[in-house]
């Protein structure tokens, strides 16, 4: 997994220097705009950002409203028609109960995209909620969240899921939902503390502003500070993290199905569809190749968009 | 744009000076904006004098070090016209390798930060030692004696063993000297200063005007010192340069300057100082704000806030012209000014 | 009653130098500000002017309550300010404001300026009801100078004397009864200096406010101050009237920092006294004995490195000064 976090912590400081630097040449007149509606504007210029976006949005449309894009029934098997190549009927061929793949992938997307989404949700907001106390009140209590991160952190990542899922998820009587609760939380479990130590250093970071200092005089209270002056300034890194952790969760859940861990049949996911093209990978290739190619495209759309953000709110980079 | 180019620096001597700027511009280009940074710039230094450039930010006072440096960023920034020459030779379509030539032994820099313009990670020695056995194929030895040597010329106490620290076992007066030391170790027939006090305490401060000036002396060097601080540049200018919007907009020696100033932007600085040997109650605050560089005011620059301001300011960029023998003022009442009111 | 409205009595902040990850070992104290005795009278301007590491922004610091003294006294109005909790605390933010060095780092980027400014009604609801807020805000921009229109704009439009400016606003929101301003104009250009200096003035005239000016440029603090405190590693080594400091100074470091401040007159070039001192600011983690200036003084004796000069009045002065062997010297022209 990506940490991106030498990369993108700290980059609202680094906004404000370019500011600085550049007082002379932006105009002082201009109409009213803030640091977010900056970026948004120089991200709509960005081809990069253009072609992630509009991938993203696909796959989201295909994952809220999958009947849009086929009618067949992803449910439906006909053995006769096994592995068949991709043809008008079923563009992407037939895998090796005879389901329809084209199907199957567009209905895949929802559970992937779940999946991805509440994971990098949780993971946001137990490691972001976290790190911004660490970051906060320092100390002990900060020393005493770093180390279990740091716990945390040394283990592998799919070791880590292995033994969560295998010991909580074996028993058959598990249903999908669990199934796909305990997929998520394992994800969730095993990446908040990249999220935290993110969070921590840019709340650091926010913290020793001289304006956290001012408000300070003021007479602020602790979570006034936290939330009016320091979250506003330390939640753009984490929120270029969580667009590339997005796509890599997406990955991860792929991973655990294809491992037989996580989602299993009758759910379709895109590990799903891959594990289940294993052992037939050299005799029909498609049904490999359509399923991990969608999730192929949606991981780098992700990745590619937190990139974009990433550049967008570092002005540095421009 | 030619306003620029029929006036030449006071000062100029016959035969060729050490650095001969002529009427550069140069342009920062964003997506949104141009920025005029430098507008028409003409200097010249002589071996062995000192010109202040003296300007606040944003008057692209830097920029024009930068440019003669050839260390300019670009892009964002463009040079879009203008002639550098040093000793007689034009540096601009000079190529990177003669640049480089140049670069340190014929014209070296010192900047504002010490602590960021050394490598933390080699020891000031080292850093020294580089580029005497890069440029001057000396061998380590004799490198480590030069380098020592340096260090004792800019007064480092014990710089035997100063030699084998790191940057940040010094202290700021220190560094600052260290890096004088580097940007001398090529013996640079001219040295920028890029306000080269502003970080430091005002007893370190005096310190290394000091230095700089003795070293100046010794080795008969051109410095070009960039600052914004009007004591500093009373005290060591021959010359000063005041910028303004990428223009110089007044050009004298600096005892005429400070009794009468020929420019209004200059006057009005000078009344906007708290002076330590006068309590005043009200300082003479200039108005407003230096002009944005992607849209500097038509006619005069300065005419937004200057209190001498008539109609034909606002029409009419006023030339550089002498309104006295070896002063060059760009403004239209010039005479008026230096003539006193 | 007095008409001292702050009185500090032997305040100091040590810092503790610690090392080791997981457990750490404390090594030794920097000891930023040590036995500082002064008085603030209302309505004056005192000056405290140093060069970096003297403490004078720790001092600054600790008199706001942002960190607390190691030990020591200071009174507000009579009560001891260091005791207060609660309301008590809450009133005496109310009192007591700062601005801070620099523009940039100052006001919180992801806010307005109306927001920025109207913080401290949010913080202490009780000083305006909130109806009222936003046109107080709208005076506040325009005592300090600027268009109340420019209430819905962010920080980064603004140069940098307007973000001074609007530091300025929010610490006078509360009406206080005094500013402890801390370098407010060392990161401004020079003209805006003048502006930004002349408006603390006014202000202070407008408002009856009392100032704490803290700077490192003895000029700004000149212009400003009624009386001026000198500091040196985190002790006041000559304290007197703006008059007494500027034309008589009687210690060596005050001196020796008049001589060094260029003035901006080429006529006086080789005319004025010359001290110069060796040398940088020893660090404030291991002081030199006795007198903290005897490494880099020339008049320095064994006295000097045995027994520490007080902060008293000489035969040879007006006004305090710890020297043992102070003496007037004319050193301004």
């Amino acid at each position: 997994m990506t940490d991106p976090s030498t990369a993108a912590s700290g980059s609202s400081v680094e906004a404000d220097q370019f500011v600085t630097g550049a007082e002379n040449a932006k105009p002082t007149t201009t109409k009213p705009r803030s640091l977010a509606s900056d970026a948004w504007r120089d991200l709509r210029r960005r081809p990069l950002f253009i072609v992630s976006a509009a991938l993203i949005l696909l796959v989201l449309l295909m994952a809220a409203f999958p009947f849009l894009f086929t009618q067949a029934d992803p449910n439906y098997a006909e053995l006769s028609r096994s592995r068949g190549t991709p043809s008008a009927q079923a563009w992407f061929g037939y895998d090796n109960q005879g389901y329809d793949i084209y199907a199957r992938t567009i209905y895949g997307a929802r559970a992937s995209i779940i999946v991805g989404l509440v994971a990098t949700a949780l993971t946001v907001l137990i490691g972001g909620t976290l790190g911004l106390l660490a970051g906060y009140y320092g100390g002990w209590l900060d020393g005493l969240m770093s180390r279990i991160a740091d716990i945390f952190f040394g283990l592998p990542f799919v070791l880590g899921a292995i033994v969560i899922l295998s010991s909580f998820g074996s028993t058959g009587t598990t249903s999908q939902t669990q199934i796909l609760f305990l997929v998520i939380l394992s994800i969730s479990l095993l990446s908040w503390p990249t999220a935290m130590r993110i969070m921590r250093s840019a709340a650091i970071t926010a913290r020793q502003q001289d304006y956290v200092k001012a408000a300070r005089a003021l007479g602020a209270s602790g979570p006034r500070i936290i939330l009016r002056h320091m979250l506003p300034n330390a939640v753009a890194p984490v929120l270029v993290y969580a667009t590339i952790a997005l796509g890599a969760f997406i990955g991860a859940e792929a991973t655990l199905s294809f491992l037989g861990l996580g989602l299993r049949a009758p759910v379709v996911s895109w590990g799903v569809m891959i594990a289940d093209s294993r052992d037939i990978i050299r005799v029909a290739p498609h049904t490999l190749l359509f399923p991990a190619a969608f999730l192929t495209a949606t991981v780098l759309a992700f990745v590619m968009l937190g990139d974009a953000v990433r550049e967008a709110l570092d002005p540095k980079m421009r | 744009m030619s306003i620029q180019d029929e006036a030449l620096p006071v000062g100029t001597a016959p035969g060729t000076p050490l650095l001969r700027v002529r009427d550069l511009h140069v342009e920062f280009r964003t997506r949104e904006s141009v920025a005029r940074v430098l507008n028409g710039v003409s200097y010249d230094v002589e071996a062995g004098e000192t010109l202040a450039v003296l300007g606040e930010s944003g008057s692209g006072k830097s920029v024009t070090a930068q440019t003669v440096m050839g260390i300019l960023d670009t892009p964002p920034g463009h040079i879009t016209g203008g002639s550098i020459e040093f000793k007689g030779e034009e540096l601009l379509t000079a190529t990177d390798k003669r640049r480089r030539e140049v670069r340190g032994s014929g014209i070296a820099m010192i900047f504002q930060d010490a602590l960021s313009a050394l490598n933390p990670v080699f020891t000031v020695g080292f850093q020294i030692e580089e580029q005497l056995r890069v440029r001057r194929a000396m061998s380590r030895k004799d490198a480590r004696k030069r380098a020592i040597e340096l260090l004792e010329q800019v007064k480092i106490p014990n710089a035997a063993g100063r030699v084998k620290q790191y940057p940040h076992e010094f202290s700021g007066g220190m560094r600052q000297r260290a890096m004088i030391a580097m940007s001398l170790a090529l013996d640079p027939e001219l040295l920028i200063a890029d306000e080269p006090t502003t970080a430091l305490d005002v007893t370190v401060q005096a310190q290394i005007m000091d230095l700089l000036k003795e070293l100046q002396l010794q080795r008969q060097m051109g410095l070009v010192l960039i600052t914004h601080d009007l004591g500093v540049v009373a005290e060591v200018a021959d010359r000063i340069a005041v910028m303004y919007a990428g223009r110089i907009v007044e050009h004298s020696d600096a005892r005429s300057l400070y009794r009468r100033p020929s420019h209004p932007y200059t006057e009005a600085l000078l009344e906007s100082v708290p002076r330590l040997d006068l309590k005043g109650t009200e300082l003479r605050s200039i108005k407003g704000l230096p002009p944005n560089l992607a849209d500097i005011p038509s006619g005069c620059p300065f005419h937004p806030r200057c209190k001498r301001v008539r109609d034909v300011c606002r029409t009419d960029v006023p030339p550089q012209h002498e309104p006295e023998p070896g002063r060059l003022s760009a403004c239209h009442f010039a005479e008026e000014l230096v003539a006193g009111d | 009653m007095t008409d001292n409205i702050i009185e500090v009595r032997d305040l100091t902040k040590h810092f503790p130098v610690r090392v080791g990850v997981l457990f750490k070992k404390t090594v030794g104290h920097v000891r930023a500000v040590d036995g500082v005795s002064f008085e603030l009278k209302r309505g004056e301007t005192l000056g405290v002017v140093g060069e970096s590491g003297c403490g004078k922004s720790t001092l600054a610091q600790v008199l706001m309550r942002l960190e607390p003294p190691t030990s020591g006294q200071a009174t507000f109005e009579g009560r001891d300010m260091f005791a207060m909790k609660g309301a008590e605390l809450r009133k005496l933010r109310r009192d007591i404001q700062i601005v801070l060095q620099d523009p940039y780092t100052s006001l919180n980027p992801r806010m307005t300026v109306g927001d920025i400014i109207g913080e401290p009604f949010e913080i202490h609801p009780e000083v305006a009801p909130k109806g009222s807020r936003r046109e107080k805000v709208r005076d506040l921009l325009d005592v300090v100078g600027l268009n109340p229109e420019y209430l819905n704009r962010y920080p980064h439009q603004f140069s940098g004397g307007q973000r001074q400016r609007i530091g300025i606003a929010r610490a006078l929101a509360l009406k206080p009864k005094v500013i402890v301003c801390d370098e407010p104009v060392s990161a401004l250009d020079v003209s805006i200096q003048a502006q930004v200096m002349n408006l603390l003035g006014d202000l202070q005239t407008e408002f009856g406010l009392s100032y704490v000016f803290i700077a490192h440029d003895l000029s700004v603090v000149r212009h400003l101050s009624d009386r001026v405190a000198v500091m040196y590693l985190g002790k006041v080594v000559e304290i007197g009237t703006e008059e007494e400091i500027y034309e008589r100074p009687t210690h060596p470091y005050t001196q020796a920092l008049l001589s060094a401040v260029p003035v901006p007159d080429p006529e006086l070039r080789g005319k004025r006294q010359v001290i110069r001192l060796e040398g940088d600011v020893p660090s404030p983690v291991d002081p030199p004995s006795g007198c903290r200036f005897r490494t880099r003084c020339w008049k320095a004796q064994d006295l000097c490195a045995q027994e520490e000069p007080a902060l008293v009045t000489r035969d040879a002065g007006d006004h305090p000064s710890a020297c043992h062997f102070a003496e007037q010297r004319a050193i301004v022209p």
